[in-house]
């Protein structure tokens, strides 16, 4: 992506229309932070993209979520604010550094963000980051808007630098990407105040951190007492009537949903919901006759509040899987106290699925084309835009389980093949951006471990599914300033494989891909093939012309249409009858003009040479080689 | 209090610009003083997946989600999308669609149907349904892009605020790529805007 201009930002009590993601930048710019790191994830990548136009504060794109809190925390103790984002599934990689740090603790004001997919709109799990501050004895912050959002970043910094602690506040993509008003305000610098060594607080070895521990749970009953007294635990007393049937406990975007779907209902809105205001709870659970807890996604606070003797209702009425929006809040709780149901709306009419497809001229159109070609394969498979190949047409991938587990599963695979299996030729598919951010120990270990597998190395130059982000594979930093460009061949090759086995194939030269898989696939040992094109969404990509479809010479094969180009579309289908007597569909195509940027992927499996350039002339889009 | 509350269900496919065009009406709405939040499921929308866009606007906005059955007006920025939204639609609501079509691979490669007549079965839920062809008017104004503007249009005069609000904040968020295309974003607001009266008046007099 081309280089960010840094903004001036909007003046002090400016009313702006921010996402949860863009309050947060806001919110950390204003803070004084220093540092900020995180690796793209949906749905925090924005909190990152919008504070690096911010001045006067060092942001980075970090290869992994560890590595992102692990400089957040260098910063902090050098007496610099810090922050790092990420989302849920990241902090699982985060994790191991969390559950040492917040041993350690922090001395400048250090915060994250934790971005939880409820709902999923793009995550592989739903797994919910409540758990992590329990875990980690830390204290959470929830907003349930922008606004929130902006405001509790500054009393997370807040919170942090008075007890030494890094402080999260998770947000839900129903934050994240909401846009509401929030009311912004002034910065106000933070200097450092300087690294002070005390080996017996910053190294970790058994002696140290069994002083550490007793100090991890005296701050637990501190903790408690601040959620008592904190003004972001708010008892609100229901709208008009009060209703003293039924009272709500909850937090984040539930809170707006509960509200609205309930509003003469007494809450207990959290605010601070690690550790949890009890007594405050119990003063509301003897208001009403029920309380319920209204939580995203997993019963927490439901359990912690029967643990202590308080009777509640939660995911014995609610579901514990997506978002409490108030249709599904509604029945629900109307069901409990016997209310009228509502009017059902009316039934979604049936309508083709349309699940995201890989763009016109998507260089990974050519890896899975091929890839569904072969026969006799285990195709593991990892996350990115690439996993649209385990979709229609091509149905190429077998597996996806996490970052960069594509390479160690197929290894596992090859140790754990029985005869059943022998011939099978096993192979892994990973992005250059996954591959950096934890795919490299993986590739490692299948060498040490002389496993027999093909890597195809998917190198677009940038994190494609989250809306290309910069990264070391193309050598610009997040604010799109030169950075060094890393050399896969060489990094692979460092990793144990050997130079032979690294092959460089254009995916775009489909029938050279199908040899060279071909052969990889026979040869013993760990073969590397590197596919280098970069995405169609970035500056790098230089679209040539269009092609066409000559109608006189389309059979009607469908062979294009396998390729799963979204610019090709069938005109008319018809039956016809083989010689063999057997019945078949024929589908003419056309190629829409406007989508198509003459990548040339369709006409290879073109059996008539029915599609020509629009010019009848060869065009090659030229390869910018590395 | 739900009823002083506006719901408006922008929908579409990812590239379309259904979330700048809903972010633009947010705009609008907060201009005449509205309390407004602006909500979307788009993780994967870059792909050619589906987009929906809610903006819910009034005097005081809690939940930025809109519940099935309560939309005011659907704005449908492609045809078959319209139709699998359109039971979010209150039965006195308004459904204003771009007809023409966006094939998905699934249904190219022969997995599904592409409805006949997505419109007509709007309509035939008792649905107001307004069509016109964006993408031919955005064309013959010289960029399909404009159809983003034409939309915008197209519900300028279905809002509870007057239609030069909208054209304000279309005008101030392309301001900077200079008058010409200020100018283009006109045409096209204006076009849209008749496009749906036209198709207003003709069910008048029919």
């Amino acid at each position: 992506m081309a280089a960010v201009a840094i903004a001036v930002p909007a003046p002090s009590q400016s009313r702006l229309l921010l996402s949860g993601n863009e309050a947060v930048a806001r919110a950390v710019w204003e803070s004084g932070c220093k540092v900020a790191a995180a690796y793209p994830g949906t749905p925090s990548t924005e909190i990152l993209e919008a504070l690096c136009t911010y001045p006067d504060i060092y942001t980075e794109w970090a290869v992994n979520e560890k590595v992102s809190m692990e400089v957040a925390l260098g910063a902090s103790m050098m007496g610099a604010r810090s922050f790092c984002a990420m989302k849920h599934v990241g902090l699982n990689v985060a994790a191991d550094a969390l559950m040492t740090l917040t041993l350690t603790g922090t001395v400048g004001g250090m915060v994250i963000a934790v971005a939880d997919d409820v709902g999923m709109a793009s995550s592989q799990n739903e797994q919910d980051s409540r758990f992590y501050a329990r875990f980690a004895h830390l204290p959470m912050f929830e907003p349930a808007d922008s606004q929130e959002a902006y405001d509790m970043i500054h009393l997370a910094f807040a919170f942090s630098e008075q007890h030494q602690v890094p402080v999260f506040v998770r947000l839900t993509a129903r934050i994240c990407h909401v846009k509401c008003v929030t009311t912004v305000g002034e910065r106000v610098a933070h200097e450092p105040a300087g690294f002070v060594k005390d080996a017996a607080r910053w190294v970790m070895v058994p002696a140290h951190a069994k002083q550490r521990l007793p100090l991890l749970f005296a701050r637990d009953a501190v903790f408690r007492e601040a959620s008592e007294r904190s003004p972001l635990n708010v008892l609100e007393a229901g709208q008009d009537r009060p209703d003293k049937r039924v009272a709500f406990v909850t937090s984040g975007p539930a809170y707006m949903h509960v509200r609205e779907a309930f509003p003469d209902a007494p809450v207990l809105k959290l605010g601070m919901s690690n550790p949890l205001p009890l007594d405050k709870i119990r003063a509301l659970a003897a208001l009403v006759d029920t309380l319920i807890v209204a939580e995203e996604v997993e019963p927490i606070v439901e359990n912690e509040i029967r643990a202590a003797g308080i009777a509640v209702h939660g995911k014995d009425i609610l579901p514990k899987i997506g978002e409490l929006a108030v249709n599904v809040l509604k029945p629900a709780i109307n069901r409990l106290l016997n209310n009228e149901p509502a009017a059902l709306p009316a039934t979604a009419p049936a309508v083709f699925p349309r699940p995201p497809t890989l763009c016109a001229a998507c260089p990974h159109l050519g890896i899975y084309y091929t890839l569904s070609q072969l026969k006799n394969i285990i195709v593991a498979g990892d996350i990115g835009c690439y996993t649209l190949g385990a979709g229609h047409p091509w149905n190429a991938l077998d597996t996806t389980i996490c970052m960069g587990a594509a390479i160690t599963v197929a290894h596992g695979m090859d140790k754990g093949r029985g005869a059943v299996d022998k011939d099978k030729k096993i192979l892994a598919v990973m992005g250059d951006s996954t591959f950096m951010h934890m795919g490299m120990q993986g590739l490692l270990d299948a060498t040490y471990n002389n496993s027999n597998i093909t890597f195809l190395l998917l190198d677009n130059g940038i994190v494609g599914m989250t809306g290309g982000q910069n990264t070391p594979a193309n050598g610009l930093d997040i604010r799109g300033n030169p950075a060094p460009r890393i050399d896969f061949r060489k990094l692979v090759e460092a990793l144990g494989v050997k130079p032979e086995r690294v092959r460089e194939v254009d995916p775009y030269e489909m029938p050279k891909l199908f040899k060279v898989i071909r052969e990889e696939t026979k040869n013993e040992g760990v073969s590397v093939i590197i596919g280098y094109r970069p995405c169609v969404l970035t500056d790098e990509y230089k679209p040539a012309r269009a092609y066409f479809v000559d109608e006189d010479k389309c059979t009607g094969c469908g062979n294009c249409i396998d390729v799963g180009c979204p610019a090709i579309h069938v005109t008319r289908r018809e039956m016809a009858v083989k010689p063999s007597g057997k019945e078949v569909e024929l589908a003419f195509v056309r190629i829409d003009p406007l989508a198509c940027t003459g990548c040339a992927l369709c006409l290879q499996p073109c059996a008539p040479d029915a599609i020509l350039p629009t010019d009848h002339g060869r065009v090659v889009i030229p390869l910018h080689q590395k | 209090m739900e009823n002083e509350i506006t719901n408006i269900l922008v929908c579409g496919i990812g590239g379309q610009g259904v979330m700048t065009a809903t972010e633009i009406l947010a705009e609008a709405a907060i201009a005449e003083g509205h309390d407004a939040k602006k909500t979307e499921v788009a993780g994967m929308a870059q792909r050619g997946g589906m987009v929906t866009s809610h903006l819910r606007f009034g005097p005081r906005v809690l939940s930025p989600q809109i519940a099935p059955g309560t939309v005011h007006v659907l704005l449908g920025f492609e045809a078959a999308e319209a139709l699998r939204w359109s039971s979010y639609l209150r039965p006195d609501g308004l459904a204003l669609v771009n007809d023409s079509r966006l094939v998905p691979p699934v249904v190219e490669i022969g997995l599904y149907d592409y409805p006949d007549d997505p419109i007509g079965q709007i309509r035939a839920r008792g649905i107001r349904t307004l069509s016109f062809d964006a993408a031919s008017i955005a064309g013959k104004l010289g960029d399909l892009r404009l159809g983003n503007t034409v939309m915008l249009g197209a519900i300028a005069d279905h809002l509870p605020f007057a239609a030069d609000v909208l054209l304000r904040c279309i005008e101030a968020r392309f301001a900077r790529k200079g008058a010409a295309i200020v100018e283009l974003n006109r045409r096209a607001f204006a076009a849209g805007r008749a496009a749906a009266a036209a198709h207003t008046k003709a069910e008048v007099t029919a």
